[in-house]
């Protein structure tokens, strides 16, 4: 079993490792460090050490088995491509491409084939698809089973899935059951130019630290990755590809999908807005969303808010944004008394042209914007409908 | 029916803050607490139980010892029985190993009908642990559930949230749910049940008490890693507008519609 190991020689007690241990997990006792039950062995107290007194000691794994291609698990609703999926083959063919492997896409669905030709276009040289009636519908023992039995036959090295109900549903089933590794909700990918391995980068503790993960002795790597982080492939349909006709296969259902229901009216458009005018805690009251709303129109945009305001029942949750809501990268990102909230920012820095008006000019929030205003929202936003109206 | 409800104690993670100098993590005054997903785990077991007139409902976690102060909040919540899976060869565990610990856990348990986790922890937000514990236990599964519309000893019927609406799922018994916030509203503890939690027995099992493959467990038994921490770095130049509000807002306008 490995662990962190304090060499008690070699530390002085300086108590920066504690200071730096995300889970409270070091306490110094007489001038040394004592690692408590509390410790995760994440490694952030190796780090953090000046003095190299910290080691994190990993019990000796076997080599990875052999494996070869990147794999893009494509998500489709009622025969539609997830857009994630587009995200997934632009990110997959970088990856791919800096390790000299062919890039797969997996598609399981009834009469994909077109889809699957168009999946080709935009960067797979292999499309495995699996068209059955059977597989119209998302199911997760059935595409479990079916995603397992190809994993099984191919051997993949990595398979990236998009971070949706469905792919978060899908991949812990299928890496518990092919007894791999999985990292869940990845806004960041590279393959580790000295071993080859995948560098999966994620946000941890509720946003407020990120972490490099690494999976190296089981085949494929599976991650789960945030939509909306990645760029989208661009459509080429003269490249040509191989379509690979895959077989059901024999399972017994123990579950049974009923029906499906849209809720449209609930359904904000969030993730495909150019522009986003959102709100949070220093709106102070629901009507004043309404000010927002206007703002919202004027520039064509949607409103989002921040977990607070939706806890404050200002706004319903598909509006929110961060860390337990959705993740946007809107053109523009107008902040409206949002204090900026690391969860909060999770979900929204990646925004081309972030704007902040706060009144306190000591909030995060400035420190992602491209232009901050300080001042009362409630002065700012009239003042700057009656310029855009002009 | 045996319901287990699986729960993990947490830093909480929403009183967290940045210290901007330094740019690392300030934790003090921040408390352990019951993962705030699974406390609608668990009011939706009781729910189940008391609709259902029978029954007992298991609380299931790992972790280190002092997680017994979690499990009694659960105790003087209403659940029958409380069981922490606590060794140190359980420790570092990602959430392959978590979910082998815990099925390994629940095979000692015996026979039972639902399992019942949160969406996810507030700490690691994987949301993986429900879904690799179904399939290590060969049951089927459905995550993000916002309602149950039916259950008894034989199927349950749930309604599981998607990206434009929900889908309806049946599901065979024995099986495994994770639910969101929507599902219920968590009731408080009673006096009396506070005072039963006190006096009732926590049963602490280790490695030596349970049927499993060492290989499998904490760090040696993860296939995933971390190799590196480190805080988010947030430095762009913001360009600070000033002068009155009008005169404000007129620069900001003539950006703004530069950009759309």
């Amino acid at each position: 079993m490995g662990g962190i190991k304090v060499d008690l020689g070699l530390c002085t007690g300086c108590s920066l490792c504690a200071k730096q241990c995300p889970f409270g997990a070091i306490e110094i006792v007489e001038k040394k460090a004592v690692i408590t039950d509390d410790c995760t062995m994440c490694g952030a107290c190796v780090d953090a050490c000046h003095f190299n007194a910290i080691t994190r000691e990993v019990a000796q794994k076997e080599a990875a088995p052999d494996s070869s291609g990147v794999w893009v698990y494509a998500e489709q609703i009622e025969g539609q491509i997830a857009s994630v999926v587009y995200e997934l083959l632009g990110e997959g063919r970088k990856l791919a491409d800096s390790k000299g492997e062919l890039l797969g896409a997996v598609l399981f669905g009834s009469e994909m084939e077109e889809a699957a030709r168009d999946l080709i276009a935009f960067g797979a040289d292999r499309v495995y698809l699996l068209d059955d009636p059977q597989f119209f519908n998302y199911h997760d023992e059935l595409y479990a089973m079916a995603l397992s039995e190809l994993i099984g036959k191919e051997h993949p090295e990595i398979l990236l899935l998009g971070a949706t109900t469905i792919g978060r549903s899908l991949g812990p089933r299928v890496s518990a059951r092919v007894g791999t590794g999985l990292t869940a909700d990845c806004t960041g990918l590279a393959i580790d130019p000295e071993n080859g391995m995948l560098l999966q980068t994620r946000p941890a503790f509720g946003g407020n630290i990120m972490a490099t993960i690494v999976c190296p002795s089981h085949r494929p790597q599976m991650a789960t990755v945030r939509p909306k982080v990645f760029q989208s492939a661009a459509r080429d349909p003269n490249r040509t590809g191989e379509i690979i006709k895959v077989d059901s296969p024999q399972v017994t259902l123990r579950s049974k999908l009923i029906e499906r229901v849209r809720e449209q009216a609930e359904n904000v458009n969030l993730q495909e807005a150019e522009v986003i005018v959102a709100g949070g805690r220093g709106l102070v009251d629901e009507k004043n969303f309404k000010l927002l709303e206007e703002l919202a129109q004027a520039l064509g945009g949607v409103v989002g808010a921040t977990r607070a305001a939706v806890d404050s029942g200002w706004i319903s949750y598909p509006h929110q944004i961060g860390q337990t809501g959705k993740t946007v990268s809107p053109k523009l990102y107008i902040a409206c008394g949002i204090s900026g909230a690391i969860q909060h920012l999770a979900g929204m820095q990646s925004a081309e042209t972030i704007i902040a008006i706060n009144k306190n000019p000591d909030a995060p929030i400035f420190q992602v914007a491209h232009c901050g205003i300080v001042g009362d929202v409630f002065e700012i936003i009239p003042a700057l409908l009656a310029e855009l109206k002009q | 029916m045996q319901i287990i409800v699986c729960l993990k104690q947490v830093p909480d993670t929403t009183e967290v803050k940045i210290n901007p100098e330094t740019n690392t993590l300030m934790r003090e005054g921040v408390q352990s607490v019951i993962n705030p997903f699974d406390m609608y785990a668990l009011e939706e077991g009781l729910r189940i139980k008391e609709s259902l007139g029978q029954g007992e409902v298991t609380v299931l976690s790992m972790g280190p010892p002092q997680v017994e102060d979690s499990l009694r909040e659960a105790l003087s919540l209403g659940a029958d029985r409380a069981v922490l899976l606590s060794d140190r060869a359980f420790a570092g565990a990602d959430s392959l190993a978590t979910a082998y610990t815990l099925s390994r856990g629940v095979a000692k348990l015996g026979e039972f009908g639902l399992i019942i986790c949160g969406k996810q922890a507030i700490d690691g937000d994987t949301a993986q642990v429900g879904p690799s514990l179904a399939e290590q236990l060969d049951i089927p599964h459905a995550t993000y559930v916002r309602k149950v519309q039916s259950v008894d000893e034989e199927k349950m019927v749930v309604e599981r949230m998607t990206e434009d609406g929900y889908e309806v799922i049946e599901l065979a018994m024995p099986t495994l749910i994770t639910v969101l916030k929507d599902i219920n509203q968590p009731r408080l503890p009673s006096l009396k049940g506070k005072l039963r939690a006190k006096k009732a027995q926590i049963e602490i099992w280790g490695k030596e008490d349970l049927d499993v493959e060492e290989e499998r467990l904490g760090l040696a038994g993860s296939p995933t890693q971390v190799v590196k921490i480190f805080t988010p770095q947030r430095a762009r130049d913001c360009r600070v507008l000033e002068g009155t509000a009008e005169e404000m807002a007129k620069v900001l306008a003539q950006e703004l519609k530069k950009i759309i």
